[in-house]
């Protein structure tokens, strides 16, 4: 499998009035030709300030991408002038957002918004592209598109809003596409539609997928591959069933357990106890320690290093390294 | 066009907007049309000075002799174009100051907001007075001194609206899909900061008329063109005998005023998305 995209050492950071905080930290990662790579993580693990960093999307000031490469076939886009960047974006990679009514122009038609995107990157005039949105819109499954076309977003249902923006998205074809919590601001029988919808175009147009999310539903039914991220870092990579059935680091665990809690346990809800440390106050040493039920004095001292297991997983955590305390 | 029709039904519900609109129309339809349904020129002398009103001259004769009612259709004229022009003039740099401030914010945003500071800490009608003053009174310099004292509180507005809108997701959405910052400005974020922006420029224009009265009141009006200001100017050596000729232009202004602020309330009520009930 040929990579589409690849990730290298990314750092963001926020500048502050309390002074510099890293929102993503030496983050790396690939996603190859019709893979679905997922980044799961709490509230304020990162994950979509790193997902809005793969297309410079970070508001500057306060944020800045601090380092590291991002690479589209090979091409460094930290590197491109505004026009090459404009250019990548919405064309080779698309961005979806968590709310479907937030990220669509109140005072414009569904037609209008859709087709900015063809009149940006393909030059079609107004009507050549109103003709095309109807054709996008029914790919997606909007019904009697050619009436939705004229109406406005406050018109349509949220689940109809996000096939919209799918159909923004994918109007260029593009090789990558950033799905940024797609599903968590709709009700719980359209989610499972949208999946269906942004898998079954991906299979068409052999697109690759990076999906951020913390659903780990979400996670199990869509993604090849997962990326575990707290505070800012990646602290567990493989494949979704090695993660699922053999997760390593304490972290993942607990939101596996955390997500698993109808099972058993006579209804008692496993949580993770605590919360993600706030960026001005990290802990010296692991991050996660201070929740973790297995840490050992070398974890508040030093923080791990992500290193390869025997079975060629990354994880970043002592104890998973073969260390007792 | 349904927006359009959605627009008139909630403009309707405030009737005294409706009746603002109503003498607003009139009087630009005077301005318009008087002078050249009355042609007598204002600035001849065609009969007695102070004269009341009759039949002949319909509004009398001011301290020259000169037909107030043809005063009254000119200075039309002159009053409200310079009310328009200056507040449309206030309103585009203003809005584009405004725009590129809230846009962008940081260094760009400080120097526009410092500005708009500098002007906003001066009284605005003794700037407007040194502004024509340094200048010679003609309509153009009046109109550009009314727009300089002005634009800040527009610029303030715009940046309000658009530091509002600019975190929005739609804007991020543009962004995403490779559009220049120029057409969000201008495509997608205008249109959402508008509604309030039309509402002060409608207002604006019943402060440029009432600045541009007192301008001429105190004679920095342009002498070759008559305006309301001006005849209140002329009749304020007599206002103790001659009451009529300071009262009628005053009349005229105070209605004028009037109609466009009620006509602004009533766009405030039709335009502000938080008043709508869907």
């Amino acid at each position: 499998m040929s990579t589409v995209f690849k990730v290298e050492d990314l750092s963001v950071e926020f500048r502050t009035s309390r002074g510099t905080v890293r929102a993503v930290d030496n983050l790396s990662f690939s996603v190859g030709a019709s893979e679905t790579v997922a980044i799961v993580g709490e509230s304020g693990s990162g994950k979509s300030t790193a997902a809005l960093a793969c297309l410079r999307l970070i508001a500057n000031p306060p944020g800045r991408i601090a380092s590291g490469r991002i690479l589209l076939e090979g091409r460094d886009i930290l590197a491109l002038d505004d026009a090459g960047l404009r250019a990548v974006r919405g064309r080779q990679v698309a961005m979806i957002f968590q709310d479907p009514m937030m990220a669509l122009n109140p005072v414009f038609t569904i037609e209008r918004q859709v087709g900015e995107v063809l009149r940006l990157h393909l030059g079609l005039d107004r009507r050549a592209a109103a003709a095309e949105v109807v054709e996008l819109l029914r790919l997606v499954g909007v019904p009697a598109p050619e009436e939705r076309a004229r109406q406005y977003p406050h018109n349509l249902s949220g689940g109809m809003r996000q096939r919209v923006m799918i159909a923004m998205a994918l109007a260029c074809r593009p090789k990558l596409l950033i799905a940024d919590e797609p599903t968590t601001a709709l009700d719980v029988t359209v989610q499972a539609q949208v999946l269906d919808l942004i898998q079954s175009l991906k299979e068409r147009f052999g697109m690759a997928v990076l999906l951020i999310t913390h659903d780990l539903g979400v996670v199990a039914e869509t993604a090849h591959r997962v990326i575990v991220m707290y505070a800012g870092r990646k602290v567990e990579e493989g494949s979704t069933q090695e993660i699922f059935k053999d997760p390593r680091h304490p972290y993942t665990r607990g939101l596996l357990e955390a997500a698993q809690w109808e099972e058993g346990d006579g209804n008692l809800l496993r949580e993770i106890p605590g919360t993600v440390p706030s960026p001005f106050d990290m802990p010296r040493g692991c991050s996660f320690a201070p929740r973790c039920a297995r840490a050992i004095a070398h974890c508040r001292k030093e923080a791990p290093e992500l290193r390869e297991l025997a079975s060629r997983r990354p994880v970043a955590c002592f104890v998973a390294h073969g260390e007792r305390g | 066009m349904s927006r359009a029709r959605a627009f008139w039904r909630r403009y309707r519900n405030n009737r005294t907007a409706v009746g603002g609109a109503v003498v607003l129309v009139a009087v630009v339809l005077l301005a318009i049309a008087g002078p050249w349904a009355y042609s007598v020129d204002p600035f001849d002398m065609v009969g007695r000075p102070a004269e009341l009103p009759s039949g002949e001259h319909l509004f009398g004769t001011d301290v020259a002799g000169r037909d107030m009612l043809a005063g009254i259709l000119h200075g039309g004229r002159v009053s409200l174009l310079i009310g328009v022009m200056a507040s449309l003039a206030a309103s585009v740099f203003g809005l584009a100051m405004g725009a590129v401030a809230g846009f962008y914010g940081g260094r760009i945003d400080d120097l526009i907001m410092r500005t708009t500071e500098f002007f906003l800490t001066i009284p605005s009608f003794v700037l407007a007075v040194v502004l024509v003053a340094i200048f010679s009174p003609t309509v153009a310099n009046i109109t550009m001194a009314i727009a300089v004292v002005s634009w800040p509180s527009v610029a303030r507005l715009a940046r309000a609206e658009f530091i509002a809108q600019r975190d929005r997701d739609y804007v991020l959405g543009c962004r995403a899909i490779g559009m220049p910052d120029w057409e969000i400005i201008t495509l997608q974020i205008l249109p959402n900061a508008l509604p309030p922006l039309i509402v002060v420029s409608s207002l604006m224009v019943a402060t440029a008329i009432l600045t541009e009265s007192g301008l001429s009141f105190l004679g920095l009006g342009d002498p070759n063109q008559i305006s309301w200001g001006y005849m209140i100017g002329v009749a304020r050596t007599v206002l103790r005998t001659s009451w009529w000729m300071a009262a009628i232009p005053g009349v005229m202004i105070l209605i004028t005023v009037l109609a466009i602020n009620l006509v602004g309330e009533g766009l405030n009520d039709a335009l502000n998305p938080r008043l709508r009930t869907r």
